[in-house]
């Protein structure tokens, strides 16, 4: 069974609609890319997995682990092992990530049944995990992503990801606004995260990312359909060539 | 008594057209069974407060109006005493300061045409008041040079039988490079209902710095208007930050006048307030000489049918060029009923100035309660965590890291419905005490949002 399975998913923003019939399926221990122009819908399906309550789904569903997760509130589908790496993550003065992150952590456990980690416990996880993408105490003892660089923000996304080991981690443009050695971490982190148990959608709109992070399938996502799945070759070619031959094949097809 | 209170009402009536009082109305807190404490009403206990961790100087105490002991010189430098004795005995001391900060001038611009009609001008009624009745209070001298490292905490304790009616008087003074922080704590140390008239001057003499920090923690049958008047010389800098955590209805009356060039100004306030507690902030900021700057950042969250107004007016004079001044008044409001009435207001008479003034009153923000609750935190802690990190921004100001972190902990729990009532005061801020009856809890209702 498919770990994630998107049938002809519509969605709008208020009177517009950006989804117009996505379907999608995803496995566990694969790596699915995500790509297209800008507000094509990229950013809408991942808010959607996740539970932006933004967006209106008008029909379709999303089958998660056998479950339809469309009626799950926001908190219980990231405790069900869902994850949103945000393209622009939010400032919260005055709590600490260290703080964020044992109220995310212990609340999840709560939700499946387990003992809160003790402070020991949670420390040692921290430790660990902090190695994933090279942070150090010092932004660990930050109020989460205030006054933090765009390099900062993304491995802090990463780093978030590693301590709420998720199933599905979807990673709206991760490399947008990272220089070239903050890519090669984050990216790096990603790696690491990587297993036959977990599945990873990354959204991107660079073939860069994916020299690190190698996907087993592209998509395209153009104006609210995935019009075209292929190997990771793909890639290439839409960095190379653009999107108007997709556009040109979907009129030849239409007419 | 009946006198007093009658006083008091007249001075609402007296002031009903003026700008800066207005709105003032103490009426329900006015009961008849309010008396003018004696000195035989006090214990003249040693009042401690559950703050230990605050490293403190020293702790002054007044106890519902007066100040005990002998004048005397504490081991950091600093002169403390009764204002009332000092200046029996040492007139030279106080006399060439007392009521030289206190004016009726900004109350007088707003005064009606039937006010300038009886000549004399329109006076700010409650400061009148309290100059007619003032019992005691504080007198505080910094002497030139003397630079403290901890701060000195004025404890304001108001307790019963008798429900009490307080005019209270302090005058703080800063000598030239000297630096002195104040923890200005007014507490009820009982249900006791309470009705106080508080003033207190405070003049930062050249170069030297002053902070004072305000945290009000009364029960919700008491009132307090809390007037300041600040004058400050050249090259002078002022902190202060006027908490409100609890109380029946609080008015923080705050005059600042910066009459030397290079002067320093950051006031700030957060209130937290609801059931049907109120919450005043007026604050004036006088530019009146070039190159001084001030800013002031006011926060609230209101509850249930609670009140609050800011006032906040910045008057730069036509000779205080390269002025920087920012006003902010930011709002949450938790229901339907819950009420801000803001205004912020800059008069400028100079081009050659910096100055920017905005309020906003608002919900939480969706796309943070987004990125939160999908970390699989629950909308309730993720909301509140936001309406912490809203009070961040003040609690983030105040310069003194162990008031900081205490006051972090407290707003906390405050927003958690965690600060129970205990024999100290009406919210112990310390560590909690057990077994008591939650009877001062700001609980937030998340369904309300």
């Amino acid at each position: 069974m498919a770990l994630l399975s998107i049938r002809n998913l519509h969605a709008s923003i208020g009177d517009k609609e950006i989804l117009k019939g996505v379907n999608l399926e995803i496995n566990r221990g694969e790596v699915h890319s995500i790509m297209g122009p800008n507000g094509n819908g990229k950013s809408t399906l991942a808010g959607i997995i996740a539970g932006n309550p933004k967006y209106t789904v008008t029909e379709g569903e999303v089958i998660y682990n056998g479950k339809n997760i469309l009626d799950l509130p926001v908190d219980q589908r990231a405790a069900e092992g869902i994850f949103l790496g945000f393209q622009y993550p939010v400032e919260i003065p005055g709590v600490s990530i260290t703080n964020f992150m044992r109220t995310a952590v212990n609340e999840q456990r709560k939700y499946r049944g387990l003992n809160p980690l003790s402070g020991a416990e949670f420390l040692k996880l921290m430790e660990e995990k902090k190695k994933v993408v090279e942070m150090t105490t010092q932004l660990a003892n930050r109020s989460v992503n205030e006054g933090f660089s765009g390099g900062e923000k993304k491995k802090n996304e990463i780093f978030q990801m590693a301590m709420l080991d998720p199933t599905l981690a979807i990673l709206d443009e991760t490399d947008s606004g990272l220089d070239i050695d903050a890519l090669r971490i984050v990216a790096s982190g990603v790696n690491k995260l990587r297993s036959k148990d977990n599945a990873i959608v990354v959204i991107t709109h660079y073939q860069r990312l994916l020299d690190y992070i190698v996907p087993d399938f592209v998509h395209v996502l153009f104006e609210g359909r995935i019009v075209k799945t292929g190997p990771k070759e793909l890639a290439l070619t839409l960095e190379e060539k653009g999107y108007d031959w997709i556009r040109q094949e979907l009129n030849q097809k239409g007419e | 008594m009946e006198n007093v209170i009658n006083q008091i009402r007249r001075c609402r009536e007296a002031s009903k057209g003026n700008e800066v009082w207005r709105e003032v109305n103490f009426d329900d807190f006015l009961t008849s069974d309010l008396k003018c404490p004696s000195v035989d009403d006090c214990t003249k206990e040693d009042f401690a407060c559950s703050r230990q961790n605050l490293n403190l100087e020293a702790t002054l105490v007044i106890e519902n109006g007066y100040h005990f002991g002998p004048m005397c010189q504490l081991d950091c430098g600093i002169m403390v005493g009764s204002l009332r004795q000092v200046r029996e005995m040492n007139p030279d001391l106080v006399e060439p300061f007392f009521g030289k900060c206190a004016t009726h001038e900004v109350s007088r611009r707003f005064e009606t045409l039937a006010d300038r009609k009886k000549g004399r001008g329109f006076r700010n009624p409650y400061f009148e008041l309290n100059e007619h009745l003032y019992t005691d209070g504080l007198f505080v001298m910094v002497p030139d040079n003397v630079q403290l490292s901890k701060p000195v905490q004025i404890l304001n304790a108001i307790h019963g039988p008798i429900p009490a009616l307080l005019n209270t008087r302090n005058l703080i003074l800063v000598g030239n490079n000297a630096k002195a922080s104040f923890i200005f704590c007014d507490d009820s140390f009982d249900g006791t209902n309470s009705f106080s008239n508080n003033v207190t001057e405070l003049m930062i003499k050249q170069g030297a710095k002053a902070e004072l920090y305000k945290m009000q923690n009364l029960n919700d049958k008491s009132a307090l208007l809390n007037q300041t008047f600040v004058t400050m010389e050249e090259g002078s800098t002022f902190r202060s930050a006027a908490i409100t955590l609890n109380g029946g209805h609080i008015r923080n009356h705050t005059e600042v006048r910066m009459n030397g060039r290079h002067c320093d100004c950051q006031a700030n306030g957060l209130y937290l307030i609801d059931k049907q507690q109120q919450a005043d902030n007026y604050i004036y900021v006088e530019h009146a000489q070039p190159d001084c700057h001030s800013r002031e950042l006011f926060k609230g969250i209101m509850d249930d049918a609670a009140r609050a107004t800011f006032n906040g007016h910045v008057m730069v004079s036509d000779g205080a060029s390269k002025t920087e001044a920012f006003q902010t008044n930011k709002n949450i409001l938790l229901t339907d009923k819950a009420h801000i009435d803001t205004k912020p207001f800059l008069e400028i008479y100079n081009d050659d100035v910096k100055c920017s003034h905005g309020s906003t009153i608002g919900q939480l923000d969706e796309l943070a309660l987004f990125y939160i609750r999908s970390r699989g935190i629950s909308e309730r802690t993720a909301k509140t965590m936001l309406l912490y990190a809203f009070c961040d921004e003040v609690i983030k100001g105040i310069e003194l890291p162990e008031l900081q972190s205490l006051l972090g902990d407290l707003v906390k729990k405050r927003l958690h419905g965690e600060l129970t009532a205990c024999s100290d005061c009406a919210i112990p801020c310390g560590t909690p005490c057990n077994g008591e009856e939650a009877a001062h809890t700001f609980k937030i209702d998340t369904t309300k949002l």
